[in-house]
């Protein structure tokens, strides 16, 4: 041993609240451990550039990928109550107020209008981040009027699922909020309008047996997980071994549930395209970036 | 290149010309003449052949391994504007039939056919173009959103025939193909069939109902294939020149009967001896057709289109 890590100084002790950490959120580790600087990431829309992993992301990214500047949020001021006065190892109210203060989100889904290359689209999306992105009455409201409003201004709908299901803690209202939300699509088809469901990871239970899997196309991102019953469930409950990729989009794809899967940078223009195709306008065309 | 049996006589001389060729550009000799000479002989040859087909060789010419399939089609028609669409929204993707969105010229068409494979792996992928009840539940599926959306219809029909597997026959083959028919019959929308290659039985006609049905002039179109129909009625598979004959399946046989509404005419040796030249032809096709169809209201449409049908078939009494 050479005398060069030696300490000098006898007695430094640092207390553990005292260390300095690398500022958190600087690095982003993908699962299969590729490391990218958290501005690369953004860069790269969230999407981890070695090994193409799409990386969760909330209502915030989501705008910032699909809008092409501004957008108007609708109806953001409603707020859950607390019906059943739910309390499991927590209060509901509680978790709302936790929920709330961790994300500073007010619900678990965020509507808003605004131009997607040029041309006005509503998108309501959900943030996972807010009680698993669990469907109550805030939910399933604003959902239904974010299809209102498309259909008042004869605008496409295009829904971003992120969702473990419907949330527990407001029970059968939740459970009536798939029936109204599906509803009211139903209306949206009546009158002629475009919608495109996208499941993002994860996207299962209640959300998946209602708007999400009702799309004129249903789209998805690479290896996001949407099914209804988690796979945890099925195997349990099957006893049997689950398939490889197992309920990935890849495998919901081949089994006939979806359109296409697109990988996030090319989000935009594709759901775009859509709808120029769908709508018999002429196509618009995305101005392209500079390639650094 | 591939060559079919009956085409090795227009192989022999083009080997023949292209020797020629080779000669007078590596020697002094003057070949001028006797190439073209030859190249006289191979358009007299070429037109002999290809004048007379028997019904038989236009089969043979349906299958051409170079022929272009549905999506060289819809990629030449359509260009970067196609967006497929997956799925049944039931149980699988179906890989032998593919659909989706792309633009005709500046008019949005909902694209949908069989598909067959160019290769051994691909053509496995595809299934040889054999759709399972999933591929025409899919084709249903996006029939019906095109009609939601006002848009118009153009299928092109490449089957041997639907699957006759097992699972296909669990999930209800005849019940989808059936389904097709009837819905295709009533949509509101103009639906435009263009048989391209093989058009075998209920595996064809399960999209294959339409205002305007065009038939390439080298396709077949019949209620079965004529090798089935040997074995069936012959009891040997020898016979498939004969049941060719019999089952008036060429596109001329079928337009006479009235059962389809118009041929378009291929390229000399057929629509793989120049694709460009097919794909054009086939394009200003579905365009001119539909000009005229969108005239019609929905209405006109389906009452022209069940009059049509209602009016097939030769009876006494």
């Amino acid at each position: 041993m050479t005398a060069w890590f030696k300490r000098k100084e006898k007695g430094i002790q640092t207390r553990t609240e005292e260390k300095k950490d690398t500022p958190k959120g600087l690095w982003y580790k993908s699962p299969t451990g590729k490391i990218v600087e958290s501005d690369e990431l953004a860069k790269n829309f969230y999407v981890s550039p070695e090994d193409d992993y799409h990386v969760r992301i909330g209502s915030k990214e989501y705008f910032e990928i699909l809008f092409d500047d501004k957008f108007k949020e609708l109806d953001e001021d409603l707020t859950a109550k607390d019906p059943l006065k739910f309390e499991d190892t927590k209060k509901y109210t509680d978790r709302l107020k936790a929920a709330k203060e961790k994300t500073g989100l007010k619900d678990a889904v965020r509507t808003a209008v605004g131009k997607s290359m040029g041309k006005e689209l509503v998108v309501a999306c959900m943030d996972f981040s807010f009680i698993g992105g669990s469907m109550g009455a805030v939910v399933g409201e604003k959902i239904a009027r974010a299809i209102d409003h498309a259909r008042k201004k004869k605008l496409p709908f295009l829904m971003i699922s992120k969702s473990g299901g419907a949330r527990m803690m407001e029970a059968a209202h939740s459970l009536m909020q798939m029936a109204k939300t599906s509803a009211k699509l139903a209306q949206l088809a009546d009158a002629g309008l475009p919608y495109i469901s996208l499941c993002t990871d994860p996207t299962t239970g209640g959300t998946t047996a209602s708007y999400a899997m009702l799309g004129d196309i249903n789209i998805s991102e690479p290896g996001a997980l949407i099914g209804f019953a988690g796979p945890r469930i099925v195997k349990d409950t099957t006893g049997k071994e689950l398939p490889d990729g197992f309920q990935t989009a890849e495998f919901v794809k081949e089994h006939g549930f979806l359109d296409f899967i697109v990988h996030r940078r090319d989000l935009k223009k594709k759901v775009n395209l859509y709808i120029d195709l769908i709508t018999n306008q002429p196509l618009r065309t995305l101005e392209e970036e500079p390639v650094n | 290149m591939e060559y079919l049996e009956f085409e090795l006589p227009i192989k022999e001389l083009e080997d023949q010309l292209q020797k020629c060729m080779v000669i007078g550009e590596e020697s002094e000799v003057d070949v001028t003449e006797t190439c073209q000479k030859i190249e006289e002989k191979l358009a007299d040859t070429k037109k002999d052949i290809y004048k007379n087909l028997t019904a038989w060789q236009r089969v043979q010419l349906s299958r051409h391994p170079n022929r272009p399939y549905t999506l060289d089609y819809i990629n030449a028609l359509c260009g970067d504007s196609f967006l497929e669409l997956h799925g049944d929204r039931t149980v699988k993707d179906d890989k032998a039939m593919i659909g989706g969105l792309g633009k005709i010229g500046d008019q949005s068409f909902m694209l949908i056919g069989q598909q067959k494979g160019y290769n051994t792996k691909t053509r496995q992928y595809r299934n040889f173009g054999m759709a399972n009840p999933e591929g025409y539940r899919k084709a249903l599926r996006l029939m019906k959103s095109a009609e939601k959306f006002g848009l118009p219809i153009v299928t092109f029909v490449d089957t041997p025939g639907a699957y006759p597997g097992i699972e296909a026959e669990e999930r209800g083959q005849g019940e989808a193909i059936a389904r097709n028919i009837l819905e295709m019959s009533r949509l509101k929308v103009p639906v435009i069939v263009v048989i391209i290659g093989e058009g075998a039985s209920g595996g064809a006609l399960g999209i294959g109902v339409g205002d305007k049905v065009l038939m390439l002039e080298n396709t077949w179109y019949s209620v079965i294939s004529p090798e089935s129909c040997s074995s069936i009625l012959w009891r040997s598979w020898e016979y498939k020149e004969q049941a060719a004959e019999a089952l008036k399946l060429t596109a001329s046989d079928m337009k006479r009967q009235k059962l389809i509404d118009e041929i378009i005419k291929e390229p000399l040796g057929g629509a793989h001896r120049d694709r460009d030249k097919t794909f054009t032809t086939v394009k200003n096709k579905i365009i001119s057709h539909f000009e005229e169809l969108k005239k019609l209201s929905p209405k006109e449409l389906v009452k022209q289109r069940m009059d049509k049908y209602s009016n097939m078939g030769v009876y006494n009494g």
